[in-house]
Order: C-alpha cells, then sequence, then structure tokens
C-alpha cells in the first residue's frame, strides 16, 4: 500500500540541487530578446506610432505594432474550449492592440539580439494617444461610459446571472433578525517566484513555445485561434513550472511569442516578464463587492440569504463571469437555508485584469459570506461556532440544479469539532469577551465548501499513458501538469498501487509535451488528483489486465512446452494441458511486489521477466502499453474550516496571529505531508489576503503603484506564524483511491477567520480586506476605540496581552 | 577589447573562471548565462525576492543586484557547488526533502543557500532568528513553515 502513505516527492532531488530546468533556463543561447510596448495610459486610443527610430538601433530585429498583427480576436481563459457557440469564452483580446483598456496595455513589441538593444527600442517608440476618462470602479462602470471598455458591452457588464430558491423578499420581511452587510474584497496578484517566461521558434513549418504554464494543451489551442492557424501547427512545451496559483491558467504572452517567432524567420524568440509586468500585465484576483442580507428565525435559523455581487473584471474578459458565478453558486451550498438569492454582475473596467487564482472567486466569496455569518450569531446573540453547528447542512447534499455537485461526504461539522478543540474555542470565547485597553485578543472561525471539478458547468476530461519497460518498470505520462503542487508524486502512487509494484519503478514524465503528452485540459480547479487520478487509476487498471493477459499466454506456452518435453521423457504432467481444476495454480490473477502470482498468491512470473519476453519474444512480442482518455462526469464537494487566534494592538491597528488552524474534510489523503504542504501554503496566501496584500491602483490614472514585491506586501518568513494543518479523512465514494479536492480550499476560510477574531477581539467589523493598519486604525477611530484606548494604552496588561 | 568589457577572475564552485564581462551585467546574468550554472534563479532582478541568491567569500548576496565586474577576486558559490563528488546531498538539502520544505521548486535554490550559510555559523538557533535571518527569500508554495522546520532540525543536530 502506498497510496496514502508520506513518501517523498518524486522530483524533489532535482530541485534540491537546482536541476530542475526550467522554460528560462532551458532556452537556447542565440535566443532573441522580445519585450512588449505597454501603454501609460488606462483609456483611450494610439493616434499614431513611430517605431522608425527603434528599428535603427543597432540589435534591433524586427518591430511589430497593434498594425501589423492579424485582425482577430481571441479568448484567452484556462477552460476546456465549448463547441456550442452560446457557451464560448469572450474572444475580446488581441496581440497587441491600438484601442487602451487598461494602464499598461500591450501596443507593440520590439525583438533584438541582446536584452540591452530591446530596452532601447521601447524607448525609442513613440505613441500619441488620444485619452479618455479612465472608470476603475465597477459599480460605476455599470452605470455606462463613453465609449465603453469593450465595445460589445454598451453598459460594461460583461455577463450577469442570477437565481433565487423560495423567495428571498418574503423570508426576510417575515424573519425575526435581519442582518445586512457591505463587504469588499481587494486586487491581489498570485506572485509565483518565477514570472511568466516563454520561448517559441520554428521546427518544420510548425510553431513550438516552451512556456511556463499549466495548461498547454489550452495554450496550444489558443494560439491556434490567435494566429488564425490550425491547431495542429502547434506544439507547446511544458518544463518544471515556478508555481501557478491560477495566473498561468490562463494564456498570457505566448500568443505574442509565437507570432514574433514567425516575424524573424523561425529563430528562436524569448519573452521574459519582469516583476513589474507580472503584476500590471498577467493575472489579477478580482476584486468584489457584495451587498449581502441573511434572515433568522427566533431561534437562529437561517430562513433566507440574498447577495448582490460585483465583480470588477479590469479591461479583458479572461475568466471572466465565472469567478463571481462561482461564489453565487456556493450561496446556496453548506448551510440550510429555504430562501436563497444571488445576483451577480461582472464589469469590465479601464484595470488590470481579473483571471483565475486560487479558489476561483471562492475566497472573495468566503470572506463575505462568512462575515455575515458571524455579524448574524452577534446579532442572534449566538456564539459563531454554535451558530454554524445549528445551520450547517450536515450529511449528504447536492446542487438543486448541478446534481453531480454533491456533498457524497461531508466532514464540515467534524472540522469544526476538531479546530474548535486546538484553539479551545470555548474557553477563549469566554475569556476574551469584553476586553478593555490597547492590546486584545480573540479568537475567530470561516467554513467553506468547494466542489473539486467544473464538471457539470464545464468539460472534465484527462488523459493518461503507460508503458511497460524491459525491465518491468513503467513509464507514466500524463497532460495534467505538476506545478508545485505534488501532482506527479501522487500519480506516481496511484499507479504503483494499482499495479503493485514499487514506487521506484514507476518513471512520470514532468514534461508536457502537446505532440506527446495525453489531452488534459492542465491544472486548475482542485481537479487533478481526482479527475486526472480517475485517468491514471484506469490507465493502471488497463495495463495490468494486459499484463496477466500475456502472463496467461505466455504460461501456457511455457507449460506446454513443457508437458512436450515430459511426454518425450514419458513424464506427462497433465493430459488436458493445464484446463483440469488441479493445475488452475498456473493461471495468473493478479500483480504482487513486482511479480505475477497466481490466485493463492504464488508467484509465477516476475515482471521483469514478463516484460523482457513481450519486447524480444521470437512467438510473440508486442511491447505492453495502455492509454486512456477519460471523461469524468463527476464531482464532490470538499470542506474545511479555520480558526485563528490574534491579538490587536489598537493603537498601532496592528494584527498578530497567534495561532491558526485549517482543519480540512478532502477525503482519503493520498499522501499525507503532501497534503499538509499544500494546506499550509494555502494558509499563508490566505493570510497575505486577509492581512496585507492588495495591488494599489491610482484612482486617476489607473496606473499600479505598488507592482513589485518590496511595496506589495507579500507575506515573508517573519510575517508569517506557524502554521498547522489538520484533516478529517472521509473516503469519497466517487473520487479515486477517496480523494476530494485539496489543492485550493486552504487559501479560502483565513481571511474571514482573521476578520471575525478581530470582531470577537473588538467588537469591531471590518467588512474590507486587507486587514491593514490604515483600514484598522479607520475602523477603531470610528468605532470611539482609539482615543480612549491611546489614552489608557499602557493599562494593558502586557505580559499575557489581553485584559479578561 | 571594448570599453565596456573586464576581465575577471574568480572562483566559482571551487574552480578558477576567467571571464570577460560586460561592466553592466549582473553576477545573476554571469553564472546563468556564461557558466550554466542555472540553479541562480531570476525572480524580480531589483533584490526583492532571493530567488537569486549565492554564496560570496562566505555570506550570502542577491546576484541579481551584484555586478559581475565586482566579483573580481572572490569566491563564489551556487546550489551546484554544495553536492558531493558523486552527487550526495548536503544534511540541509536532505532535510528540506525530509521535512517537505519543497513546493515548485523555484525558490528552492536560495532558501537552501541562505539557510547553509546561517547553518554554517553554528549557534543554537531558535524558530524567531531563523525567520528573522531567511526573510529575504520569498517562497509562495509552502507558508514557509516546513523551511523553517527543516533548517531548525539540522541546526538541533548539530547542537546535541
Amino acid at each position: 500500500m502506498v497510496v496514502g502513505k508520506s513518501v517523498p516527492r518524486v522530483d524533489g532531488y532535482e530541485k534540491v540541487t537546482g536541476r530542475a530546468m526550467f522554460t528560462a533556463d532551458l532556452a537556447p543561447g542565440n535566443c532573441l530578446v522580445a519585450k512588449v510596448y505597454h501603454a501609460s495610459i488606462a483609456n483611450g486610443r494610439v493616434t499614431a506610432i513611430d517605431t522608425s527610430q527603434a528599428e535603427q538601433i543597432e540589435g534591433v530585429v524586427k518591430v511589430v505594432t497593434f498594425q501589423d498583427v492579424p485582425k482577430i480576436s481571441y479568448p484567452t481563459p484556462g477552460h476546456p474550449w465549448s463547441v456550442e457557440t452560446a457557451h464560448q469564452d469572450r474572444a475580446d483580446r488581441r496581440l497587441l492592440t491600438g484601442r487602451i483598456r487598461y494602464y499598461g496595455d500591450d501596443i507593440a513589441a520590439v525583438v533584438a539580439e541582446n536584452e540591452v538593444a530591446a530596452s532601447r527600442a521601447l524607448r525609442a517608440i513613440k505613441v500619441t494617444y488620444e485619452e479618455y476618462e479612465p472608470c476603475i470602479n465597477p459599480r460605476e462602470a455599470m452605470k455606462g461610459t463613453k465609449p465603453p471598455v469593450q465595445e460589445e458591452c454598451p453598459d460594461n457588464i460583461l455577463a450577469k446571472s442570477e437565481y433565487e430558491i423560495g423567495s428571498a423578499d418574503q423570508a426576510l420581511a417575515q424573519a425575526a433578525i435581519v442582518v445586512e452587510g457591505k463587504y469588499e474584497t481587494s486586487i491581489v496578484q498570485h506572485c509565483h517566484i518565477e514570472p511568466p517566461v516563454s520561448y517559441a521558434y520554428m521546427d518544420k513549418g510548425r510553431i513550438v513555445v516552451v512556456t511556463s504554464t499549466q495548461i498547454p494543451h489550452i495554450v496550444k489551442r489558443v494560439i491556434g485561434q490567435a494566429l488564425g492557424i490550425p491547431w495542429g501547427q502547434v506544439r507547446v512545451i511544458k518544463p518544471y513550472i515556478g508555481g501557478g496559483f491560477g495566473n498561468k491558467q490562463d494564456v498570457l504572452y505566448e500568443p505574442l511569442n509565437a507570432f514574433l517567432t514567425t516575424q524573424v524567420g523561425g529563430r528562436p524568440v524569448k519573452l521574459e516578464l519582469t516583476r513589474e509586468e507580472t503584476f500590471a500585465n498577467t493575472r489579477t484576483r478580482h476584486k468584489i463587492y457584495y451587498d449581502l442580507k441573511m434572515g433568522l428565525d427566533a431561534q437562529g435559523h437561517i430562513v433566507a440569504r440574498d447577495m448582490l455581487a460585483v465583480s470588477n473584471q479590469g479591461g479583458y474578459a479572461s475568466h471572466g463571469h465565472a469567478i463571481a458565478a462561482n461564489g453565487a453558486t456556493s450561496w446556496r451550498h453548506l448551510y440550510q437555508v429555504p430562501n436563497v438569492r444571488a445576483r451577480a454582475y461582472t464589469v469590465y473596467t479601464n484595470t488590470p485584469v481579473g483571471g483565475a487564482m486560487r479558489g476561483y472567486g471562492i475566497p472573495q466569496y468566503a470572506f463575505a459570506a462568512e462575515a455575515i455569518t458571524d455579524d448574524a450569531a452577534v446579532k442572534a446573540g449566538m456564539d459563531p461556532y454554535d451558530f454554524r453547528m445549528e445551520n450547517i447542512q450536515k450529511g449528504y447534499f447536492a446542487d438543486p440544479w448541478l446534481k453531480p455537485i454533491a456533498a457524497n461526504t461531508n466532514g464540515v461539522a467534524e472540522c469544526m469539532e476538531k479546530g474548535a478543540a486546538y484553539i479551545q474555542w470555548k474557553e477563549k470565547r469566554k475569556k476574551y469577551a469584553g476586553q478593555t485597553g490597547n492590546i486584545r485578543r480573540g479568537v475567530g472561525m470561516a467554513i467553506f465548501s468547494y466542489k473539486t471539478g467544473v464538471w457539470p458547468i464545464s468539460l472534465e476530461i484527462a488523459g493518461a499513458r503507460m508503458v511497460l519497460q524491459q525491465d518491468g518498470s513503467v513509464t507514466l505520462m500524463v497532460g495534467a501538469t505538476e506545478i508545485g503542487q505534488g501532482a506527479d508524486t501522487v500519480f506516481t502512487q496511484m499507479t504503483a498501487e494499482t499495479l503493485n509494484i514499487s514506487m521506484e519503478k514507476i518513471h512520470i514524465q514532468t514534461v508536457q509535451d502537446t505532440d506527446v503528452t495525453p489531452f488534459d485540459t492542465g491544472a486548475y480547479a482542485s481537479r487533478q488528483t481526482f479527475v486526472t487520478g480517475t485517468a491514471v487509476r484506469e490507465c493502471a487498471e488497463k495495463l495490468k489486465e494486459k499484463i496477466l493477459e500475456y502472463a496467461k499466454e505466455l504460461l501456457w506456452e511455457r507449460r506446454r512446452a513443457l508437458q512436450t518435453s515430459a511426454r518425450e521423457t514419458e513424464e506427462v504432467p497433465g493430459a488436458d494441458g493445464g484446463t483440469a481444476p488441479d493445475s488452475a495454480s498456473w493461471l495468473p490473477a493478479d500483480l504482487c511486489d513486482g511479480c505475477i502470482v497466481n490466485a493463492a498468491g504464488d508467484v509465477l512470473l516476475a515482471l521483469e521477466e514478463l516484460a523482457q519476453e513481450s519486447y524480444y519474444s521470437l512467438r510473440h512480442s508486442s511491447a505492453i502499453t495502455a492509454e486512456v482518455s477519460e471523461q469524468v462526469k463527476k464531482n464532490s464537494l470538499s470542506f474545511g474550516a479555520t480558526f485563528a487566534e490574534i491579538e490587536v494592538d489598537i493603537a498601532l491597528g496592528k494584527i498578530r496571529v497567534l495561532d491558526i488552524i485549517n482543519v480540512h474534510d478532502s477525503g482519503r489523503l493520498i499522501n499525507p505531508r503532501l497534503a499538509r504542504m499544500q494546506v499550509h501554503g494555502g494558509m499563508s496566501m490566505g493570510l497575505g489576503y486577509g492581512l496585507a496584500e492588495q495591488l494599489l491602483l491610482d484612482e486617476k490614472t489607473g496606473r499600479v503603484l505598488n507592482g513589485n514585491l518590496l511595496d506589495y506586501k507579500l507575506p515573508t518568513m517573519m510575517d508569517t506564524p506557524d502554521l498547522t494543518a489538520g484533516f478529517v479523512e472521509l473516503e469519497d465514494p466517487v473520487g479515486p483511491y477517496g480523494n476530494k479536492a485539496l489543492g485550493e480550499p486552504p487559501a479560502i476560510s483565513p481571511a474571514p477567520a482573521l476578520r471575525n477574531a478581530l470582531l470577537h477581539a473588538t467588537g469591531v467589523a471590518v467588512n474590507e480586506i486587507p486587514l491593514s493598519p490604515q483600514r484598522l486604525i479607520a475602523a477603531f477611530e470610528k468605532a470611539g476605540l482609539l482615543s480612549a484606548s491611546v489614552g489608557n494604552g499602557s493599562e494593558g496588561k502586557k505580559e499575557d496581552g489581553a485584559d479578561v | 577589447m571594448p570599453e565596456q568589457m573586464k576581465m575577471i577572475q574568480c572562483v566559482v564552485n571551487g574552480r578558477k573562471e576567467t571571464l570577460c564581462v560586460d561592466v553592466r551585467e549582473s553576477l545573476l546574468d554571469m553564472l546563468r548565462n556564461r557558466l550554466g550554472l542555472t540553479s541562480v534563479k531570476k525572480g524580480c532582478e531589483v533584490g526583492e525576492c532571493g530567488a537569486c541568491t549565492v554564496i560570496l567569500d562566505g555570506e550570502t548576496i542577491d546576484s541579481c543586484i551584484y555586478l559581475a565586474a565586482w566579483a573580481d577576486g572572490r569566491e563564489i558559490t551556487t546550489l551546484e557547488g554544495l553536492l558531493g563528488p558523486n552527487g550526495e546531498l548536503t544534511r540541509i538539502q536532505e532535510a528540506f526533502l525530509e521535512e517537505g520544505a519543497v513546493q515548485c521548486g523555484f525558490c528552492t535554490p536560495g532558501f537552501i543557500l541562505s539557510a547553509e550559510v546561517l547553518l554554517r555559523r553554528g549557534e543554537k538557533l531558535s524558530r524567531e532568528m531563523i525567520r528573522k535571518h531567511m526573510a529575504g527569500n520569498l517562497c509562495r508554495c509552502t507558508g514557509y513553515e516546513n523551511i523553517v522546520n527543516a533548517v531548525e532540525k539540522v541546526n538541533r543536530e548539530r547542537n546535541e
């Protein structure tokens, strides 16, 4: 049994020795260098562009502008393509543009012999603009702008969606308690440490793009679409990748890079973004504004929930409304609510583009939803834990319309119990109640549900291929991508488990090449262990069947040969040739520990021996391989909870996290250590989201103000407390080997748990994140805490950090 | 020789190198492009992320904001230089594997070199000291928890 064990990562040695080769490490030495000319306005039109001086600079090979690129608009999100026109992603982007939709939009590109020449050429390009007033707030933009951000959407509303179960208005009118709140999140960025980078060249008339992406097969399709060429003319290779978190689940500059190589005779061209470009010109997490209402009956049961969400898309559609819609769908899960309404809008503005980021709309949604849940508990006079326990959906439930999205196992209550026990919830809620003074402590919690894959909203397909090598080892190829999460390790474990051979004998190919690796849509959602895991299991079962089939043939032949020679020496072992019951012991029944065994478990043959026969037998040679392309029409909700204990310095507006735990119901863990690592990373991202991270825009110009790792407050080691991960392992009945979503969920609930801990510590409800000192000082001032606490701040009992 | 080029001599991973470098060239670019030492990663190019950390005369530096020309007469170690002759890992590399301190692996070379220099001091380290010393290396995958654990483990072993 290797599934369920904390085996080491299969790529560990390569990574701790620095031998793992990432895209930039592989670029050939003779690569030309490409750089992009970005707009210095947020809204307008290029009226003139002069590249003549840039072209004269020594070392410049080519300058292309928006006037030179194909007049084709294409979509960029990492979604499976829809063959139904109505469901296709919005195609609103060109390789380069003269219509500027956000500060930094791509107008031109230069290709040069070296970095210096490319940078000089950018500075020599002269552009004149016709400027329009930029609009960076979606609630303003949806009233209409002149001109609209995208001509196809005159009211700037990219999409809206609405549903209602029961009657929210009626139930709210009749509710004993009504709670209302406005909640806002911030624009944040993925900050993978490897910036997006690709290099492209031509080979036998085709375009090859090597790129740091989560979605090689989708990049291939989108390059084909963007350049207007057959998709088979494109080959995409994904080496090791230095983090993605959803930013690289979008097609970024690969199509432009592909176009540029065609403009320089197929010579290799490298396009590597700076950190500043990564912030401003790739994707961000949407800022979403929520207006929420909740109605309770006199006993504290939720009777109605109403949501209005407005999501800031930025200048291009990217993943678009799918983000806000995902939160709206979650609004009808997790809690028992008879009347639910959600209305969600996604609105174009002149800001950097919103895309996918770990949790796909649910971190935004959960901040708002779990904040109002605490507000409701306070108003009902109930402990937030008891309030949730009373109102959560227990046991099996399914989405009313999207039936496969179901709680096939539901461990949310156990996650809450485990988290509360760890943080000593009851004791600390009591201990920290009614504090005064400058330093105060609090405990807070938040819970979530999260779907594993995208079915049935979108397609789920995965592929796997296995080849039995001559020595009995197995080569494994998947189209899904290892991006640091440990996918290659768990696929290796699954294969070893089903084939019952040691992990060392499984060789997984970590590089995806769309010419070679099976089709799979890539690393996104929290799908890989579940969806690609299904394909891996199917493939291993198929390979096993073929091995046993060949074993039967081989053993039969050997037996026959033995009988023939025995007959010659008159020592006949079985006159029937081996089909009689007494001789069934020769029949292969299973694989065990690298051997073929009979039903009784006796070893008949080593896998290695069989493998060599299969390659070189003069009687019947045929290398044993298996391949599956599996559509997965399943999904499962996973669950979890965060519990946090914080200390607030009111005068400084500063929160210190004293203790934090995430407890997850992600089904059965394939590799517990990798699972804990995944949880740590998500918690840290959630802490950054809750406390510090925020991409700031100049309100007048729409320019990014802090697009670097110094001013954008990415958590450092010193900002990050010790992180504790807990699990409730319920075996999911539909997920392969019992697993369900774990990749994104850890990032969801820390931010609202911190906000709710702050509410407990201070009584102040802060409804926007990050909970930065500036914001807290303003909130404490408004609540009248600050003048009072500054006056008697020294009276705060600092030794235990809290006044009880 | 063109004006912007300079001849330098330095020791990189124990080997004497004589190189003709551009005076505008970063040590990061020199190590990657001229010597093929691709464990040295480019994450920000302005000394914010620590992915390009190398050991220079026993101290860690961000090689992206250190000119190649300044390396004249100095001794540099990259992650490639830590391995034993038969590919043996140093203790801190093993501990990164044991503790699960590696995910995407892009920031890992910088972290290991920072940890190596810290551990060479030989002093007993608290978790806070580890955090303070290594705060110049950014990681987005791990939440740092297991990186601190790995450094703490090796430090504890050496101080027992």
